[in-house]
């Protein structure tokens, strides 16, 4: 008997705490950076798409819902002509984010993607590019990476050497 | 042998070396610069391991395991710290200058770099400072470089020169700026320039055409296929990815091609992906939208019931389809789909390699002859495997000398090539027209076939065959044929080639002279013949009426239907007798993946599956039946040529086929029917086969993205298509150990992505694979038979007023119809419409080079391009043979000139 009246008495002192309960969607909870919600490929400082295609995310991907094809640009920049994750079936383990890289593929803060249509699940590159570095600002993979595009020719990547003269044998 | 390898008592082959020895006992040991085929160098000091004096030394010292050979009580340490150490310190001095590329590198995923930088654990960069770099070359359509990979191994330059006869990639600069190209951009020359994809460790040498539709290794979905480039069926793997076939890669097999492709079979695949494609049944020229599969089938069966039907076969088709075929038209009712003179060639080489006692060699066999005769072959052009195999078998003599006087092991490469240096065993050409072989060969004659044939004859004759004497010859022949009889009678393994390719029968009648006459002696040469197309000896074996007369039968209203079998009639008799063929045909029933000309003509069409879509059994020139599986479930209602003849069977009600529905099916109805072919039950495992209740997956286990492949057409996933005529599935799941060889869909092993996990594969290094290579041979030798010369030489070549005998002449690109569909190769195609001339006969004729000629055969004109050549004798002329819309396409043939 006193221990149910304890009970009562503890359960009735807890309306005067702080409340944890969110009044959701009228009040939004403060998510941290690296909460793994919905995915985004984002672009780097010069503001060209980061992803260049490399399949690492997909293979990584424990329940296959990325797709992709690689694709080069005349400029030698490689990405992905089509980009398409399936949301349905998507768990949001950030292996993805984890393989990625370039920092291309991020998971950001944001898990409101309920449908009513499961097909509507399913993003398409145009969904999933944004205008933005995400959490990684500054890094831009063609500024590390030896491969020439447009405007970044050989022996301009950083740490690099200008191109050897094959013609030369001085030593 | 027994070498103790860290404690641990191993039995070992001798003759090898120690890294030899380690892979083929299963062990991992890293190494860059070696190559089972290419032998060892001792350059990238990658392959390091202990060895030590005896069981109690424990200090023991570093060698490098492809330098050392296997000795009795050898012990060694693979896992020795010191030893350890020093791989991960060589590896990690070779990635200094790596660049950070693996993300865009094509290589990635099936890197031997990658995986061997795993393997010895160098996982993090301690190098800090500045990386060299390298301007890349444009080197065609074939091959990508991105020389800022380079680990400078040396493979490339060793495969490319010294294995394959390449001139035109070197090494430039020096120290560490060595680089690896060509002296200025260009398409690379060889013909096997795009093994260099595989060769070469890294991602400095990518293929080009993959680049195109880049899909990783572990994306793709891979089938065990067989090459259709030509007749010696090198073995490939075929990957797929969203419903396109990406890339063709070698599929190791001991007794055929080994490690390597060449040009034409690694990059001819584009034709699969043709927007040319047939892709559903339709009525021509007028039917509205597509069809229903059914309605063809009832209208085909319907049609079948009533007419009179024939069909015509093809050697680009399978054994398997076109013996469904035969049998839906009735035996008497098929005929060959090869130009008379594809068919005369082909039966005769048939009839020689069946009654002749005389073996035919596999191409690895053929690598190892110790001394070679080409009779009237360009083998470079006609079979280009088989002249990188001539290649090797001109190093063997040498080769053995050497090793017999200073002691070497056969893999110390660059040892024995110092040691042998520009010696070379004999080889002898003889060809109308310059080879790429002729720089090794002791003696080449040229002239006309039949001059050439003779030749050949008086060899035969000096070698003691039955023949009627050879007259005529000047004493500078006759002592060439002495001279050839000699070095063939001194050889251990001497083989003789002949084929196709100079289109005259004499010359394969020569070649079969010449080996029987030494297998007379109490020699044991060998005989290979060259054949058109992939199947030309399967369809042979089969048999069937010719097709000149298919079109009497026509033209004599005997019959009014036509079956065609995956064939372009217009590329098989010249183009007035295939519009005859076709005027007087009501129907026409075309089964085929390609739109071309007779597709033009069909009333109906049927999507038949390329080798990418399709199970089928191919016979190559060595009598080998090969089986090749289908990669990928096809677009629209394509479907195995075979399952059209059945399913129209069914219709029909033909009653040897009847209850025929899968692979297993027809090929039990075609060795039964065919005592010959019964081996072929053994060519494979059934469709029940499996390994712990499993299939064989067709795709690798990192395989990605399968649930969103197809996703924007429908979230939830369709089920899987299920095969019901091989062991394989369309899947990832499935048994994940070794398969058996025959169904080896990719190569793979844990910790090796590359390509070099074949040597997981092997009983022996460089060896058969377990369980032995693939592929049934058809034909013995008729050992005991006697040797059936051919008695009569052919007459001396004489011009005839007037005329110019036509000469076929053969390329790797261009010649093969196929092939042609794939942009680069179309691009370095042979010349067309181009009619080669000796000057003194454009002289004599008045002709100005590049000027049209008209050449007259069979009533009918044409005209072509007059190129000077004197290598053509007088009253020679060649033309580039199978070129797409070639106006002369039965060759040899005897023609009329104009100016
Ligand atoms: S891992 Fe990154 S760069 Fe690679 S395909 Fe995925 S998003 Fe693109
Ligand atoms: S060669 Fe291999 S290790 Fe080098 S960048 Fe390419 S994939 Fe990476
Ligand atoms: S290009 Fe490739 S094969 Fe040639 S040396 Fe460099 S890494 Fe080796
Ligand atoms: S030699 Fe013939 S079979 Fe071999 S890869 Fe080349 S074309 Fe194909
Ligand atoms: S593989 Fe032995 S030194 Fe290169």
């Amino acid at each position: 008997m006193f221990s149910l009246l304890r009970s009562m008495w503890l359960v009735f002192l807890h309306m005067f705490h702080k409340r944890e309960t969110y009044q959701y969607p009228e009040e939004k909870a403060p998510l941290p950076a690296r909460w793994r919600g919905r995915i985004a490929l984002t672009r780097d400082p010069d503001g060209g798409e980061r992803c260049v295609g490399c399949y690492l995310c997909a293979a990584a991907c424990p329940v296959d819902c990325i797709s992709l094809q690689a694709a080069e640009a005349p400029d030698g920049r490689r990405y992905p002509g089509f980009f398409r994750i399936n949301f349905s079936r998507c768990i949001f383990c950030g292996f993805c984010e984890e393989a990625c890289p370039t920092y291309a593929i991020q998971l950001l803060p944001d898990f409101e993607m309920a449908e009513y249509d499961r097909q509507n699940l399913v993003y398409e590159k145009e969904d999933l590019l944004i205008n933005s570095q995400g959490k990684y600002p500054g890094y831009n993979y063609y500024r590390v990476a030896g491969m020439a595009i447009a405007g970044k020719d050989k022996g301009e990547a950083r740490h690099e050497e200008p191109p050897v003269n094959v013609r030369s044998l001085l030593p | 042998m027994t070498i103790y390898i860290d404690n641990k008592p191993y039995e070992a082959k001798p003759g090898k070396n120690l890294l030899e020895a380690c892979l083929e006992l299963g062990l991992n040991l890293p190494y860059f610069c070696w190559h089972p085929a290419l032998g060892s160098v001792g350059a990238c000091r990658q392959c390091a391991v202990k060895v030590f004096k005896d069981e109690d030394d424990k200090t023991g010292r570093l060698v490098m395991g492809c330098m050392e050979p296997v000795r009795d009580n050898l012990r060694l340490s693979l896992e020795d710290p010191g030893a350890k150490a020093f791989r991960e310190q060589v590896i990690g001095w070779l990635m200094t200058n790596h660049p950070h590329d693996c993300a865009v590198c094509d290589e990635g995923g099936s890197c031997h770099l990658q995986d061997m930088t795993v393997m010895t654990g160098h996982t993090y960069r301690n190098y800090r400072f500045s990386k060299r770099t390298y301007e890349n070359q444009d080197l065609g359509p074939f091959l990508n470089h991105e020389m800022n990979r380079c680990i400078q191994c040396y493979r490339c330059v060793r495969f490319y020169k010294d294995y394959a006869g390449g001139k035109d990639l070197n090494v430039f600069a020096a120290h560490n700026h060595v680089y690896f190209g060509r002296c200025e951009s260009g398409r690379l020359e060889s013909e096997f320039s795009g093994n260099l994809a595989e060769v070469c460790p890294t991602g400095v040498f990518t293929d080009k055409t993959l680049k195109s539709h880049y899909t990783r290794k572990w994306d793709m979905t891979w089938a065990p296929s067989v090459c259709q480039g030509c007749s010696l069926g090198c073995n490939t793997s075929a990957g797929e990815r969203y419903g396109s076939l990406r890339q063709i890669a070698n599929r190791y097999n001991g007794e055929v091609n080994g490690y390597f492709l060449c040009d034409r079979g690694r990059y001819g695949y584009e034709f699969v992906n043709s927007d040319q494609r047939i892709l559903q049944p339709a009525f021509r020229p007028h039917s509205n939208g597509t069809v229903n599969k059914e309605h063809v089938l009832d209208q085909v069966a319907a049609r079948l019931k009533n007419g009179r039907t024939i069909g015509i076969g093809s050697p680009r088709a399978s054994l398997e389809s076109n013996f469904a075929l035969k049998m839906l038209v009735g035996e008497d009712n098929f005929y060959l789909g090869m130009s008379d003179s594809d068919h005369d060639l082909t039966s005769l080489a048939l009839k020689i390699l069946r009654d002749g006692p005389v073996r035919t060699p596999s191409l690895q066999e053929a690598g190892e002859a110790d001394a070679v005769f080409i009779l009237g072959e360009d083998l470079t052009n006609t079979a280009p495997m088989l002249a990188l195999a001539v290649r090797q078998a001109v190093r063997r003599k040498p080769e053995a000398d050497a090793m017999g006087q200073i002691h070497l092991a056969e893999w110390q490469d660059a040892a024995v090539r110092e040691a042998v240096q520009e010696d070379r065993g004999p080889l002898f050409i003889f060809n109308t027209l310059p080879t790429k072989l002729d720089e090794l060969a002791e003696a080449v004659q040229r002239g006309a076939p039949e001059q050439l044939a003779r030749l050949g004859f008086a060899v035969a004759q000096q070698l003691g065959a039955d023949i009627a004497p050879i007259t005529g010859l000047t004493p500078e022949e006759t002592a060439l044929a002495g001279k050839i009889a000699a070095a063939l009678l001194a050889a251990e393994r001497p083989l003789i080639i002949g084929g196709y390719g100079s289109g005259c029968d004499h010359m394969m009648k020569a070649a079969a002279n010449v080996a029987w006459a030494l297998r007379q002696k109490g020699r044991n040469p060998l005989l290979s013949l060259t054949l058109p197309e992939v199947n030309s000896l399967g369809l042979e074996m089969l048999g069937g009426h010719r097709l000149d007369t298919a079109i009497d039968v026509l033209r004599q209203g005997e019959a009014d239907t036509v079956i065609v079998l995956e064939n372009d009639l217009y590329r098989r008799a010249d183009e007035h007798l295939i519009d005859e063929f076709f005027l007087h045909a009501q129907e026409v029933i075309l089964i085929d993946h390609l739109y071309n000309r007779t597709a033009e003509k069909a009333t109906v069409l049927l999507p038949a599956g390329t080798f990418a879509e399709a199970d089928g059994t191919v016979v190559n020139n060595e009598g080998r039946a090969q089986r090749y599986y289908q990669v990928y479930v096809p677009k629209g209602d394509v479907q195995e040529s075979w399952r059209w003849c059945l399913q129209i069977a069914e219709g029909a009600q033909v009653q040897s086929l009847h209850g025929l529905h899968n692979l297993d099916d027809i090929d039990w109805a075609l060795t039964t029917g065919m005592p010959s072919l019964a081996s072929l039950q053994h060519l494979a495992p059934h469709a029940d086969f499996r390994i712990n209740g499993q299939r064989i997956p067709r795709e690798p286990h990192r395989y990605s993205g399968r649930t969103a492949m197809q996703a924007n057409v429908n979230v939830s996933e369709p089920k899987p298509a299920e095969d019901d005529d091989t062991p394989l599935s369309f899947t990832m799941e499935g048994y994940r150990g070794e398969p058996p060889a025959p169904l080896i869909p990719f190569f793979w092993s844990p910790g090796w992505n590359s390509v070099q996990s074949v040597n997981k594969y092997q009983q022996e290094i460089g060896g058969h694979l377990h369980g032995g290579d693939p592929g049934v041979r058809l034909l013995e030798p008729h050992v005991n038979g006697g040797a059936p010369f051919f008695h009569e030489a052919p007459d001396t070549f004489v011009p005839i007023p007037g005329h110019v005998h036509i000469m076929p002449v053969y390329h790797i690109f261009g010649s093969e119809e196929l092939s042609m569909y794939t942009p680069g190769i179309a691009k370095h195609a042979a010349d067309f419409c181009c009619l080669y001339l000796n000057p003194d006969d454009l002289a004599q004729w008045n002709i100005t080079p590049g000027n049209w000629v008209t050449v007259e055969t069979d009533h009918h004109t044409c005209r072509l391009v007059a190129t000077a050549n004197h290598w053509m004798p007088r009253g020679l002329a060649g033309v580039n043979a199978g070129l797409p819309q070639s106006p002369v396409v039965d060759l040899p043939v005897l023609a009329k000139m104009q100016a």
